[in-house]
């Protein structure tokens, strides 16, 4: 399968790519790791007639701590996500979620950023950035047509299916992961029907305690809605509660009720509500456990 | 019809070439280099057949584009080969790891890229590491033990050239 045809751009810098951007207009796609990009544009889904490859701008492949956050660089391959040692010690969920996204060639080239930027609710990132309470950060041109650089809540980033708040001359730069404060877990729990494959479903939890109480709690979830789903009530049901098994199990009844799957050849509505229910409570189970409680 | 002219080192060697901005990787190394030992499978990346290293790193040539590769270097099944066959083309055949050796190629290229991070894997290790690669005759049980036939042999040089 053969692409159709674009015109290749390699910007050295960010404000090179952004200014491209700005002058190809609609017709233009960024390419970062292009493992959702080069597939669409085989089958003639995606047909850009512009390019512009962003792989060029290394300094966007960081993971670093700094002023309480935890900051990803758009450009970091999964892969990089994967084996990075502040993030087994740190932020297991993103291990839990990097090492299920595809296979290990994917993951190799695949970005973090892209994994976002792209919009795909079977996509792991989103929920996963959703239940962390994560922020966008994305640099647009700067003087009067736009203000340079901003920071989009991720509950203001997904807008629909491969729909986002990112406009058309606007790249996504960084992801900012609020640094764990007191005693926290959280975990990612994917169900696929092989590698490679997205996910049937996926939940992420993530939870905060005072004392042996969760104070506040973030529960979303992969490929069971238009974009990734936030679970409003199952996240109000565990907070002020010693989050015990019953406690995740209601949760994890409540995030099956907020899901909104289709029936497909990944399962029927039923099974997938039935995956979110045991996925979410076990994810539950695992980020109390991570936390340190009891 | 846009071109860019690219020069992109396979196997040590540098070749230039006018490429369409379309053209894929595994047709740079096949059609215009004449290197067909990477195999095209899919062409949807779920396969790995047409694995290969770009700048050391195992990635799957059907979802790159060549002009991504310029400047850099790329080692395909053919680069394997020193003076004798390298430890893992090695592995595969006294390990009976290929019968139909369709999916071999990039079943060796990406066992490369992953006894180069980790050279001594486990067999659980090694089963995650190829997990990109379909193998659809052979089964996966002497493709592990061909590539820990190359672990066992890699550590051994290894240790023989350390004394």
């Amino acid at each position: 399968m053969i692409p159709g045809s674009f015109d290749y751009h390699s910007p050295t810098s960010l404000d090179e790519a952004i200014q491209l951007l700005g002058e190809l207009g609609e017709d233009a796609k960024i390419l970062a790791g292009g493992h959702s990009l080069i597939p669409m544009m085989k089958l003639r889904l995606a047909e850009p007639t512009h390019l512009v490859d962003i792989n060029g701008l290394s300094d966007l492949n960081y993971i670093k701590e700094q002023d309480g956050y935890l900051c990803i660089g758009a450009m970091t391959r999964e892969s990089d996500l994967e084996t990075s040692d502040l993030i087994a010690e740190n932020y297991p969920i993103l291990k839990d979620t990097s090492e299920v996204i595809a296979d290990p060639l994917v993951r190799n080239l695949a970005t973090v950023g892209g994994n976002i930027a792209h919009g795909d609710p079977a996509n792991d990132h989103p929920a996963t950035m959703v239940a962390l309470n994560a922020e966008i950060v994305v640099n647009g041109p700067t003087g009067l047509l736009g203000g340079g650089k901003r920071t989009i809540p991720i509950d203001e980033f997904f807008v629909g299916p491969l729909m986002t708040a990112l406009a058309e001359n606007e790249i996504l730069t960084e992801i900012r992961v609020p640094s764990p404060n007191g005693t926290s877990g959280a975990s990612y729990k994917k169900l696929e029907r092989k590698v490679g494959d997205y996910a049937i479903a996926g939940a992420a939890a993530a939870l905060h305690f005072d004392g042996d109480n969760c104070s506040k709690a973030g529960i979303a979830l992969t490929n069971v809605g238009p974009t990734p789903v936030r679970a409003l009530e199952a996240q109000d049901a565990l907070v002020g509660s010693l989050v015990s098994q019953e406690d995740a199990d209601k949760a994890g009844e409540l995030a099956a009720d907020a899901s909104q799957p289709v029936g497909d050849h990944r399962g029927s509505e039923e099974y997938k509500r039935a995956v979110v229910k045991a996925l979410t409570s076990r994810a539950i189970m695992q980020a109390k456990e991570r936390s340190g409680g009891n | 019809m846009a071109t860019q002219s690219i020069t992109v080192t396979i196997n040590g060697e540098a070749k230039s070439a006018e490429v369409e901005d379309r053209l894929l990787l595994v047709h740079l190394i096949r059609d215009n280099c004449a290197l067909t030992g990477t195999h095209i499978g899919c062409d949807t990346t779920h396969c790995g057949a047409c694995t290969v290293l770009l700048d050391g790193t195992a990635v799957k040539s059907c979802t790159v584009f060549a002009v991504q590769a310029n400047g850099r270097e790329v080692t395909t099944i053919e680069g394997m080969e020193g003076e004798a066959l390298h430890p893992l083309q090695e592995g595969f055949m006294e390990e009976h790891g290929l019968q139909c050796g369709f999916c071999t190629p990039g079943m060796i290229m990406s066992s490369k890229h992953l006894l180069d991070k980790n050279p001594e894997p486990t067999e659980e290790e090694i089963r995650w590491g190829i997990s990109g690669n379909l193998c659809r005759c052979t089964g996966y049980q002497n493709i592990v033990k061909a590539v820990q036939y190359a672990s066992n042999k890699l550590q051994e040089t290894a240790t023989e050239g350390g004394e």
